[in-house]
């Protein structure tokens, strides 16, 4: 293991630590922070309870949904915007500017439109997900090499077989980098949600947690998130640069 | 891109094609909107006009200038904090080999995580009102600006650096003689995002377990289903999140992208 990784492990451990020995000692009280042991122990008995695997459950299932969805939606607009330059010049500046949109702001109005059920959270994370989904799968077409193209022609290959034997794979890097940007999104798309107002999900499930005080449910189930969304993104991350790698491109 | 003219002054043609392009991209928008207003209903979904009525009034209205203020101090200060640590954290962990390598991993896992679960932390913390609006946001921001000088600052072309040891610079000249404005263009990328981010980050903390703003005022909205509400006040910031990021792309690129 490289000498920065050590020291970041033994900074993150000196960290819990020192918030385990403020907690113990009293500096910061058990309202606003439980000791870091007694957030693992919670951890472990609220997931061998079973009292959250409905809320859990129903949060990843739901993102997983808002990642198939932008993943389809994202990579079908991209390969018919790649087709059309005139149109894709024209929606650059909204790709451009896309992000900078507070899209939290839209939930209010997906709330009165759709009910206050799973869909307006789906449509929050497919949302945020698509356009990173579509920027950067066209980012991946733009870079097939010409002569390959040139040889599908020559070869006659249909355009179905075109796409399946040589943009897709020649893209492929780029879509996987996409579908981490998505994961990433809809996770906090639908989490953000959630948080904000619905009945049920691991979102809900802190918020609630907060407005009652029970900080033993609420650390847990933050710790939690965050170790569940670092370890998806650590993952693709890792796939997504074997890849690159094995493609001679990192 | 800028085409030199015979008479040698330089023509901005991809420029003046940008501002129509965008024009037409308004326009599509507008007519996609009213035409989902049909569909839908306008008593469900507005049309644009009824919206920008509606938001004309809402701007009259005393009662919405209160809200307008609070975002706009959480938001200014949350920016200012994290353009101001954002910049200080990047350039030190780009001038610092180790310290980069130590680090950029935990700003890159945080900046990729749903922080919203982060906020009832930050609640407990700072207690509600203004000071957790604005820790939030700024946890949001600071992260994109650390990232992008960290990057622009270690992506120096060493033979500056050379140079500016060779001069005998001490840190702070080096800093603002070199290292600044060889970044300058990724920072601004960064600080772009980190103004959207910061954006962001506020109105998310105002629509949870908040009094004030405007972010309150869109879930108290719907509350009372006062559609109208909803949708003036999320064109408003629509327009306003939009404008702002154009025009730092369009800074950006005056400045930077036109060799």
């Amino acid at each position: 293991m490289k000498r920065a990784t050590l020291w970041r492990i033994g900074l993150l451990a000196a960290a819990v630590a020192g918030l385990e020995i403020l907690c113990l000692a009293g500096a910061i009280d058990r309202l606003t922070m439980q000791p870091p042991h007694r957030m693992a122990v919670d951890l472990v008995r609220l997931l061998a309870g079973g009292a959250l695997n409905a809320a859990i459950l129903k949060t990843l299932g739901n993102a997983a949904l808002a990642v198939v969805i932008a993943m389809v939606v994202g990579v079908a607009a991209a390969v018919a915007l790649h087709r059309l330059p005139s149109f894709r010049r024209l929606l650059d500046p909204l790709f451009a500017t896309y992000y900078a949109v507070p899209m939290f702001a839209f939930y209010p109005l997906l709330v009165v439109l759709f009910g206050l059920g799973d869909t307006p959270q789906i449509f929050i994370g497919a949302m945020l997900a698509v356009v990173a989904v579509i920027v950067n799968t066209l980012n991946g077409l733009d870079r097939i090499p010409k002569v390959l193209l040139k040889t599908a022609r020559v070869n006659r290959l249909s355009p179905w077989e075109t796409a399946v034997r040589i943009t897709l794979p020649c893209a492929a890097p780029y879509i996987l980098g996409a579908a981490k940007l998505a994961v990433a999104y809809a996770l906090i798309g639908i989490i953000g949600a959630e948080f904000i107002m619905s009945t049920s999900g691991m979102g809900y499930e802190i918020s609630y947690a907060y407005t009652n005080f029970d900080n033993a449910t609420m650390y847990p189930l933050i710790i939690l998130i965050l170790a569940v969304s670092i370890a998806v993104n650590t993952l693709l991350a890792r796939w997504e640069r074997a890849l690159m790698v094995r493609r001679g491109l990192a | 891109m800028s085409v030199p003219m015979k008479d040698g002054s330089i023509k901005r043609r991809p420029l003046k094609r940008g501002w129509t392009d965008t024009l037409l991209l308004v326009v599509l928008l507008l007519a996609v909107w009213q035409g989902l207003a049909w569909v839908i209903g306008a008593a469900e979904l507005p049309s644009p006009f009824t919206t920008i009525a509606f938001t004309g009034r809402l701007l009259t209205s005393p009662s919405f200038w209160p809200h307008l203020l609070e975002t706009a101090k959480a938001f200014g200060v949350a920016l200012l904090l994290s353009v101001v640590i954002g910049l200080a954290t990047g350039f030190l962990l780009g001038m610092n080999r180790f310290a980069g390598d130590l680090l950029e991993p935990v700003l890159v896992a945080v900046y990729s995580v749903p922080k919203i679960t982060l906020y009832p932390i930050l609640l407990l913390l700072f207690g509600l009102g203004i000071a957790a609006k604005v820790a939030f946001g700024t946890i949001h921001g600071v992260i994109p600006i650390a990232l992008f000088t960290l990057a622009a600052v270690r992506n120096t072309r060493p033979v500056l650096l050379k140079t500016g040891r060779v001069m005998g610079l001490s840190t702070r000249e080096m800093i603002s003689g070199i290292l600044l404005p060889a970044a300058m263009p990724e920072i601004f990328t960064g600080l772009r995002l980190g103004f959207s981010l910061t954006l962001i980050g506020t109105l998310l903390g105002e629509m949870f377990a908040s009094q004030r703003g405007l972010g309150f005022m869109l879930m108290n909205a719907i509350g009372l289903h006062n559609v109208d509400v909803i949708m003036a006040l999320t064109f408003l910031l629509v327009l306003f999140a939009g404008c702002a990021s154009g025009f730092l792309l369009y800074l950006n690129r005056r400045f930077y992208q036109h060799v």
